[in-house]
């Protein structure tokens, strides 16, 4: 196992290179990196927003935006130029301050919890050792930020999706989170970085999907109830609450609502990429295609080419599980409250622990498949 | 056990009328606990335009193209109605030919009501996807209907007597066409919808109505065939030629969303067999063969005999509504559609009381949702089938 590159240490040798003080060009780095992911997620919930509306079209038998560049790839830059331009109201009798910080509350939240998700060896804002437990602390920060803006809209049909959304939210992180502890227990550390690199061995083979299988499931079912997917919506559901929570909502307040839900929707799909899909690694390691092209291993030339073969992977990962979750969207029907809450403390819950427990007595029984 | 009370304040929401899922503008006062419904109330009127008071000072004819504007999804059954209750107070006979037209019209009608109440159905329970496949045969439905009539809606085809106009060229292999494709399709949505896990945990055992609830309440159509009782005014009432026709009565036990749901799918596919068995039956057949033989056997001949008629006789603008009283009733895709005229040897009708099967059926709907999630109404409501149009007149 090679380090791979370092972008950090590479960038900041070429500033103080040009003759600027090492600490400057270290607070230099310490913006680049975040402006970049900024940048880089909001690119990713927009071309979600577009596959939303392309793959909607298509399985329903439309064509989907066609005009507003190749494809109607423009159609998200119209949306969220549409949306900055709108005059932002706040309904007469809304609390302001709360009704304001809500959805900056659910945006930031998502934000955050990208600073440790990995794209490559070192492709991560930060490698903390807390990884995974950060991203569901994080995670479930949102929550409040619905109830704040359900309950401040002063709108009946707002509150009722505020409280669903809280509802929901609490009964699913638990089973989310079993099933990362699971991944924890093999990977023996939180950290996003090892969890990727303790499933890099044998190629497809040594993915966390063929060891974990029921963690799989319901981590992919308590994700999509975390990000609010049909079929489980229930707080935005149209036929029932109008909008949900976004009822009142307009212009750049609701635009945070609508990215920071695509944002979580990539968060979850890389989330799962890295979890259970061996993250930026390819079905067969990386270093067979180096060996066979008789490539030393530590090429800076090759090196960039390994970690945008490792980013590419990751992306396209995450858009299969993307592409997934909408196509489950068309597909199937809505959920009932009862039945949500019944689905994750009657079924995900007990079959979560019981999977955690199966985790660690195979962890015991076999050391060497599982992580011991 | 001992359990702890909370008790929080009870919501009064007012649903509608622009709520997205009230099927127009009904308004519900929808009282809340929590998630449940505690009660429910039903405010009508949003869409009332004076239809009966209209039909006092039209004749029949000017009253026509109103009546589409009635059930707008069912369009042919409300002048089925309204051109069947003065046929049946002055006895005016109707030629074969026209009966088999007005009812592979009817049943294209039936269809097209059943498939888009099946869109909205499955979309009130949040699947959005089928409302654009009906959405493609619906528009099939709607272009037989526009070349036979020269509009897809708001047709004004019947016509005292018989129809506007006989079926134009080719028309009759189109609408075969059309059935033989349509079948096929049913069984895709019965696919796509009736054994999704999701969906039968929404609808079945919700807003069950028992068979004697149904009768006592008055309900009519499918809601009633759902709840066991094998009642079809096609069988009942002889109207038109429907003896003729080798059908049976949809009906289910079930007496829940999913039998009422059961029930308009099975309903399309019956109507979509008796089609095809009009089509075969049809007096003079496709149009050219009857004009050819009519042509052929010169001006004496037996096809131009009364059987072979789209209209008994072109009805004149003073057609008088005979004086005398009268309940008609149709078998509309909602239910029963009646109309109960008293006309006074004049040419408007002195009254012309509608009976919307959809204002029947809406009545049992607070009965039901009591005491059910909030939710259930929108699943109850749509299996309910209301067009606002029809209910509020």
């Amino acid at each position: 196992m090679y380090g791979g590159i370092d972008l950090q240490k590479s960038l900041i040798e070429i500033l103080s290179g040009l003759g600027l003080p090492t600490d400057v060009a270290k607070l230099i780095w310490m913006v680049l990196p975040m402006a970049v992911m900024i940048l880089g997620v909001t690119v990713g919930a927009l071309v979600c927003t577009w596959l939303e509306r392309k793959i909607s079209a298509a399985a329903q038998q439309r064509i989907g935006p066609e005009y507003a560049g190749p494809f109607g790839l423009l159609i998200p830059l119209a949306d969220v130029g549409k949306l900055l331009i709108k005059q932002g109201t706040i309904p007469a009798k809304a609390d302001p301050l709360l009704y304001t910080i809500g959805p900056a509350l659910v945006f930031t939240s998502v934000f955050l919890c990208y600073l440790v998700i990995p794209f490559g060896q070192n492709l991560i804002i930060s490698d903390i050792g807390t990884g995974v437990f950060f991203i569901i602390a994080i995670s479930s920060v949102a929550p409040i930020g619905l109830l704040m803006a359900g309950y401040s809209s002063n709108n009946k049909y707002s509150l009722l999706g505020g409280l669903r959304a809280a509802a929901q939210s609490i009964s699913y992180e638990i089973p989310l989170a079993l099933a990362v502890l699971a991944i924890a227990l093999m990977t023996n550390g939180l950290s996003t970085i090892d969890i990727v690199n303790q499933q890099a061995e044998y190629g497809i083979l040594s993915w966390n999907i063929w060891r974990q299988p029921i963690g799989f499931v319901i981590f992919i079912i308590a994700a999509l109830a975390e990000c609010e997917r049909l079929p489980f919506d229930l707080p935005e559901a149209e036929e029932e609450l109008v909008a949900g929570y976004q009822t009142e909502y307009s212009g750049i307040r609701f635009a945070f609502f609508y990215g920071g839900s695509y944002a979580n929707l990539l968060l979850a799909g890389l989330l799962a990429s890295i979890l259970y899909l061996g993250g930026w690694e390819l079905p067969f390691p990386i270093d067979k295609i180096s060996d066979a092209l008789g490539i030393q291993a530590n090429t800076a030339w090759w090196q960039v080419l390994a970690a945008f073969i490792g980013l590419t992977a990751t992306l396209v990962k995450t858009y299969a599980f993307i592409f997934f979750a909408i196509l489950l969207r068309w597909t199937v029907p809505r959920v009932r409250i009862d039945q949500l809450l019944d689905l994750g403390w009657k079924f995900l819950l007990p079959i979560g622990l019981a999977n955690l427990l199966i985790t660690a007595a195979l962890k015991l029984a076999f050391p060497f498949a599982f992580g011991g | 056990m001992v359990m702890i009370e909370t008790k929080a304040e009870r919501m009064v929401i007012n649903m509608g009328p622009h709520h997205p899922s009230m099927h127009g503008v009904l308004r519900l006062i929808v009282t809340l606990d929590g998630e449940n419904v505690v009660d429910c109330e039903p405010v009508l009127g949003y869409l009332h335009r004076s239809m009966e008071k209209i039909a006092e000072n039209r004749t029949i004819i000017q009253y026509l193209p109103y009546v589409t504007r009635w059930d707008y999804l069912a369009t042919m059954f409300t002048e089925a109605i309204t051109v069947n209750a003065p046929e049946k107070l002055a006895n005016v006979p109707v030629p074969r030919r026209a009966s088999y037209i007005r009812m592979i019209m009817l049943e294209l009608s039936r269809i097209a009501s059943h498939l888009l109440w099946l869109g909205t159905f499955v979309a009130d329970i949040g699947a959005q996807t089928p409302f654009f496949y009906v959405f493609r045969e619906r528009e099939m439905i709607y272009d037989l209907f526009e070349a036979a009539t020269g509009m897809r809606m708001m047709h004004n085809y019947f016509r005292i007597g018989g129809v506007a106009a006989d079926l134009p060229y080719g028309w009759i292999e189109k609408c075969e066409d059309f059935c033989n494709y349509f079948t096929p399709v049913i069984d895709e949505y019965e696919k796509l919808i009736t054994n999704n896990p999701i969906f039968r945990k929404r609808v079945e055992g919700l807003g069950t109505i028992t068979r004697d609830e149904a009768i006592n309440w008055g309900l009519s159509g499918p809601m009633l065939r759902g709840s066991g009782v094998k009642l079809d005014l096609r069988k009942v009432d002889h109207y038109e030629l429907y003896d003729e026709l080798d059908w049976d009565v949809q009906w289910d036990n079930g007496g829940d969303c999913l039998a009422r749901y059961l029930v308009r799918v099975r309903e399309m596919r019956e109507s979509a067999k008796m089609i095809l068995q009009c089509l075969k039956q049809i007096p003079g057949g496709s149009y050219e063969n009857l004009e050819a033989q009519r042509v052929l056997a010169g001006p004496k001949s037996e096809w131009n005999s009364m059987d072979y008629q789209f209209i008994s006789k072109k009805p004149s603008p003073t057609f008088k509504v005979a004086a005398g009283e009268h309940y008609v009733r149709v078998e509309a895709p909602k239910g029963e559609l009646g109309v109960y005229i008293i006309g006074e040897d004049s040419v408007f009708p002195w009254r012309f009381k509608i009976r919307p099967p959809g204002f029947i059926n809406l009545q049992i709907l607070p009965e039901l949702v009591r005491g059910m999630k909030l939710a259930d109404i929108m699943a109850i409501l749509g299996s309910v089938d209301i067009i606002m149009g029809e209910v509020d007149r």
